[in-house]
Formats: C-alpha cells, structure tokens, sequence
C-alpha cells in the first residue's frame, strides 16, 4: 500500500535538535487517527468483549442454551442473569448462544458481500465501456430485487441454517459495495501512478491487483465495517418475520421475536437480545465511523 | 427535460420486467401454491385440484405463465391469486392507500426532524449538543425497526394507562366501529397512526440527520460562506439565507434513494402494529406461495421507487441550476 514503510529517522535539524521527526507509514497514521476517535475505540473493546463473552463465556456458563432448567419463567437473578423462559431455557445462555450466531452471520456477509463487491466494482470501473454497462445493470437489477421477498421465498424453500441465511443476505448485498469500489475505481484508474505502471507493461490484473483494490481499501473497509451493522440489523429482522434461523438454532432476532407476545409478562425475555443487538450494531458503527476519520480526514473538517 | 423523462421511464421498463421475472421464478422455486389445499382432511377431490390449478394456470409451464401475468398486467389485470376471495388489483389498491399514509407522513416528520438536528449539529460542531446528536442518531441507526417499534407500542400502554383513557391504538389502522361524524374520524385514525409513524420516521432520521450535517458542514467551510460574514452580514442571515438553501439540495436525493428502504421498514412496522398495509400483503403472499401476488406488490413498488427517483432527479435540477438533464 505504501511504499516508504521502512520509516527511516531523520537526522534532527540543527534548530529543532530536540524535535525528533519520523516519517510514519500510511497503516501507522491511519492507525494514530483511529486511536484518536475516542468513541471509535470505546466501541472496539465494547465489541471486543462481546465477542469473546458470546464465544468463549457461552462455552464457560453452566448452563448449555439447549439445556432445560427446573426453574420455568423465573426473572433475572444471581442463578439465572437473565432469567429464564417459560420452557426452563436460561437465557443468558440462550443470548450468548443468539450473539455467536448472528455476528457469525454478519461476518460472513460482509466477507462474501466484501468479495465479490470489490471484485465485481474493481472490473467493472477498470474495463468501462460495454463490460461496465452490463455489470452494473447486473447490479441495478440486484438492488431492485426486495430482500424481504428473495429471502422469504429461498428460506421458506430450505431449512433456513444460518448459513444459507447469510448467503441469501450476501447474494443481495454485494451490489451496493461493488457500486462504492467502481465510483473509487473510475477516479484511481486515471491516476498517473496506473499511466505509469501501464507504461512499464503491467497487465490488467496486476494492476487491479496490486494499484486500484490496495488504494481502494480505505472505502471497502469503511463499507464493510458498516455493512457488518446493517447484516446483523437485516438477520434479525427477516428472523422477525419467521423468515431467517429457524429453532432449534437461535439468534438474536429470533429470541426476540419469540418474546414479542411476552413483553409485558417476561419482560427480560425481550430487553436483554435487544439491548445486545443495540449494543453490537451501535459499536460497530461507531468503529465504522472511526475508520472513516482514520482513512479521509478531509471529511472531518474544523471550521476556521 | 420531457424527453430526459421519457427516455428514463423507457429504460426503466427492461429493469422491471427482468426484475418480476426474477422473484417470479423464485416464488414458482419455493413450493407448491396448492400444498395447503392438497393437505386438508378429507383430501379434495382430484377434479377440484385440476380445477384450482387451471384457474391459478398451475398447468401451464413457467414461461407461459409469466407471459400471461405481464401480458394481463398491460391490461390492468393483475392474475388469479391463491386466496380465492382475493382480487389483487383492489386489493393492493386498498393497502396501497393505507401505506402511503403511513410513509408520508412519517418521512414528513423524519425530514424536519433530520434537517433541524442536521443544521444544529453542524453549526455547534464538536458542542455537547453536536455529540448528543450524534449518539442519538447512532443509537437509531443501530436499533432493530421491529424492536423500537414494541418498545413504543409498550410505551403506548403505559400512557394510556397513566391517562386512563385510550389516546393512542396500538393495532390496526383504524377502529372496527367508529361512532360520531368526520372529527372522530378523523381523531381515531390519527390515535392509531402516533406510534407506528413515530417508529418509521425515527429508523430514517439516523442517517438523514447525519447527511444533514455532513451537507451543511460542507456548505459552512465554502469560500462563498465565508465571504457573506466578511461582507458584514449577521451570522444567523448567513446560516439561514445563504448555508442551509444550498445544504438542502442534496437531502432530495437521499430521501428518494431512502424510498425503498422506508418501503421494507414499513413491511416491519405494519407487522409489529397489525396495519393491513401492503407490508403485511407481501409477508402473507410470500408465506402461501402466492406468485401473482408477490409481483403484483413488487410491481408497485418498483414503479413508486422508480418515480420517486425521477423526480428527485428532476426536482435537483430545478433547485441546482449547474445541473442540466439533456
């Protein structure tokens, strides 16, 4: 990505002998101004923390999230955090068990969706011309399909595991990426650098490859991080609607819609999936923010 | 202009037959229409499934029965739906109304909202107040529609509890029976409509009122901005006059891109409030299998989509003289 990582010392000027001047690399800045977004790092260790509760303390907690409990429909206490439901289930665990479930979800339709967005963008701005136009009609004719209808009709049509959930997800999501990677791929691919490259024989690959993906990475990620917040907001959502994980798997979205008649008896039922939703989508869009400070400052101005 | 109009409607019909054909053979893929019928005891007689296949035109292959749908489409039928007392055309009609009430009036609301706290955020950037936006609009980006929505139509409850007299409804779109002229009309179906237009307007308000301050920061750092505080003219002249006209063209875009996002968070709210939109139409058409139904609903919000667009595109040229659609 950047070509002077090796940051050599500069020898201190005679004036400012006790300014030490370094160059940093363009990964180290992106770095020191994402670490300088507070929210963004409060966000990172909130996130953090719940994925390792969700992973490693769902493994620790005694009590499985298919186990039966003597104890049916009890509100939250020290035995039973968050209470349990009116079949014994402990939901504690049953949340920790819902929050692997969807941030797996969201993971791998932000990698899918993230894959073949960037591939399909990076070609289709690079080549222009009739191969443009036909990928991106493709594209248009992607973002016109309602999710809600696509997904309805595979899920009904299958078991509904959570992976083909994410898959159906991904299969529509990847059109609003590629058309990010494109619109930063038509600008870049008119940059002197690729002129250069070009010049030197560089094929077609080598430099989508190695010049246009690499200096697009700050808008995929940025893309990406987001697109992981509104996956985990769409899962829940066509779980909702009986649509997404079917029981016995769990996720957030189904525990909650399985509280949804219970609110005003088993409040906890519903609160606590929730509040973790809430929770994991809010931190990663205040990460998403973050990075998008840390990879285009120009966008955060300060008014003279 | 007229011809840039036409020349997008036309391109926009290829869009929309590749579009319908697509969930159409999706929805013929997911299962058997009849498997309901097929199912009951005693079973029905063979006769009465031919008969229900031929009217659903089950018989016939795939191809022939979207070209039959389309071809019925232009002549504003809508096809035979599974329900048999259903007609989709007055159907959707019906629903169509009591959505675009919903919608409307909820974008209304997210709009002022959006540009109020926009403006506000920008002009008191990096102030307690601008990072109490900012987290709210966060909070309202990151909360799940159906979630809110319960969360409201509990807090429904409460009030009407605490007031002892029922202020706000939390199912359906309106009363069954409604007893007195046009005023209680009209009092009942805005009883109903509180809650569930709260919960679809705060879902766009996140991300509008973050655009709005990215568009109006935007604006305030511009040499023009400048110039119009160095010329003498009073701060609150220059935000009003000169900053926030400009900052507002590009909300017209965002709000009919947002169009079909708001049309599947109404798909959630009429389901959580038990409005017989056409969010509940698709989530009940979907679940029997209903092709003609599905395209019907698609159909619909395909056009609505498309149009909202054009005139977002039209009405940007209008307020952006350097835009020209040739």
């Amino acid at each position: 990505m950047s070509d002077h990582t090796g940051a050599a010392p500069r020898p201190p000027s005679s004036a400012q002998a006790a300014v030490a001047v370094r160059q940093r690399s363009q990964g180290e800045l992106v770095l020191r101004r994402f670490l300088r977004h507070k929210a963004a790092v409060i966000s990172l260790a909130l996130f953090a923390a719940v994925v390792l509760l969700a992973f490693v303390g769902g493994a620790l907690w005694r009590y499985d999230y298919a186990d039966i409990t003597s104890a049916v429909s009890v509100p939250p206490s020290l035995d039973h955090p968050f209470g349990t439901d009116n079949l014994g289930h402990d939901t504690f665990a049953q949340v920790l068990r819902g929050t692997q479930r969807s941030i797996e979800i969201a993971l791998l339709i932000a990698f899918l969706a993230g894959l073949v967005g960037t591939l399909w963008g990076a070609f289709s701005g690079y080549y222009r011309g009739i191969t443009d136009s036909v990928m991106m009609r493709i594209a248009d004719l992607v973002l016109t399909l309602p999710l809600l209808a696509v997904a309805a009709v595979l899920t009904r049509a299958t078991s509904g595991s959570w992976w083909f959930v994410a898959l159906v997800i991904a299969a529509l999501q990847w059109a609003y990426v590629s058309r990010v990677v494109r619109g930063v791929v038509l600008s870049l691919r008119e940059k002197e650098y690729v002129e250069a490259s070009r010049a030197l024989g560089a094929t077609d690959r080598w430099i989508i490859f190695r010049h246009l993906i690499p200096n697009a990475l700050g808008p995929i990620i940025v893309n990406v991080t987001i697109l992981v917040a509104a996956a985990i907001l769409v899962e829940t959502a066509l779980s909702f609607l009986g649509l997404g994980v079917q029981p016995p798997d769990t996720s957030l979205g189904l525990l909650v819609s399985e509280a949804d008649t219970a609110v005003s008896t088993r409040p906890w039922l519903f609160y606590f999936p929730g509040a973790f939703i809430v929770v994991i989508a809010l931190s990663i869009n205040f990460i998403g923010d973050g990075l998008r400070d840390a990879f285009d400052p120009t966008q955060r101005k300060v008014r003279a | 202009m007229v011809a840039y109009t036409l020349r997008r409607l036309l391109i926009a019909i290829p869009v929309i037959v590749a579009s319908t054909f697509t969930v159409f053979l999706l929805v013929t893929m997911a299962g058997d229409p009849l498997a309901n019928l097929k199912g009951r005891n005693p079973p029905p007689s063979p006769q009465v499934i031919a008969v229900e296949e031929q009217r659903l035109h089950l018989d016939e292959p795939p191809l022939q029965r979207y070209w039959t749908w389309i071809t019925g489409v232009a002549q504003g039928d809508f096809g035979p739906s599974v329900r048999t007392n259903v007609d989709i055309g007055h159907e959707i009609a019906v629903r169509f109304g009591v959505t675009v009430r919903l919608i409307a009036v909820a974008v209304l609301l997210a709009l002022v909202l959006a540009v109020v706290v926009g403006v506000i955020s920008a002009v008191k950037q990096y102030s307690g107040i601008d990072y109490g936006f900012t987290f709210a609009a966060f909070l309202f980006l990151s909360m799940p529609s159906f979630w809110f929505a319960v969360l409201l139509k509990q807090g429904g409850i409460s009030l009407n509890n605490l007031i002892g007299d029922q202020v706000v409804y939390t199912i359906g779109e309106k009363s069954v029976i409604v007893e007195g002229g046009a005023w209680a009309q009209l009092a009942d179906a805005a009883g109903h409509m509180v809650l569930p237009t709260i919960s679809l307007a705060l879902l766009s308000f996140g991300a509008w009122s973050r655009f709005q301050r990215a568009s109006m920061l935007d604006v305030l750092n511009s040499d023009y901005v400048l110039f119009a505080r160095a010329k003498g003219l009073s701060r609150r002249r220059v935000i009003v006059r000169h900053a926030l006209r400009t900052a507002l063209i590009p909300m017209t875009t965002v709000t009919a891109l947002d169009f079909a996002t708001l049309i599947s968070g109404a798909v959630i709210t009429e389901t959580v409030f038990q409005w017989r939109g056409l969010g509940e139409f698709l989530v009940t058409s979907v679940s029997q299998r209903d092709a003609y139904a599905v395209l019907a609903w698609l159909l619909v919000v395909a056009v609505a989509v498309i149009v909202f667009n054009l005139i977002a595109d039209l009405l940007y040229a209008l307020l952006d003289p350097r835009i020209r659609h040739e």
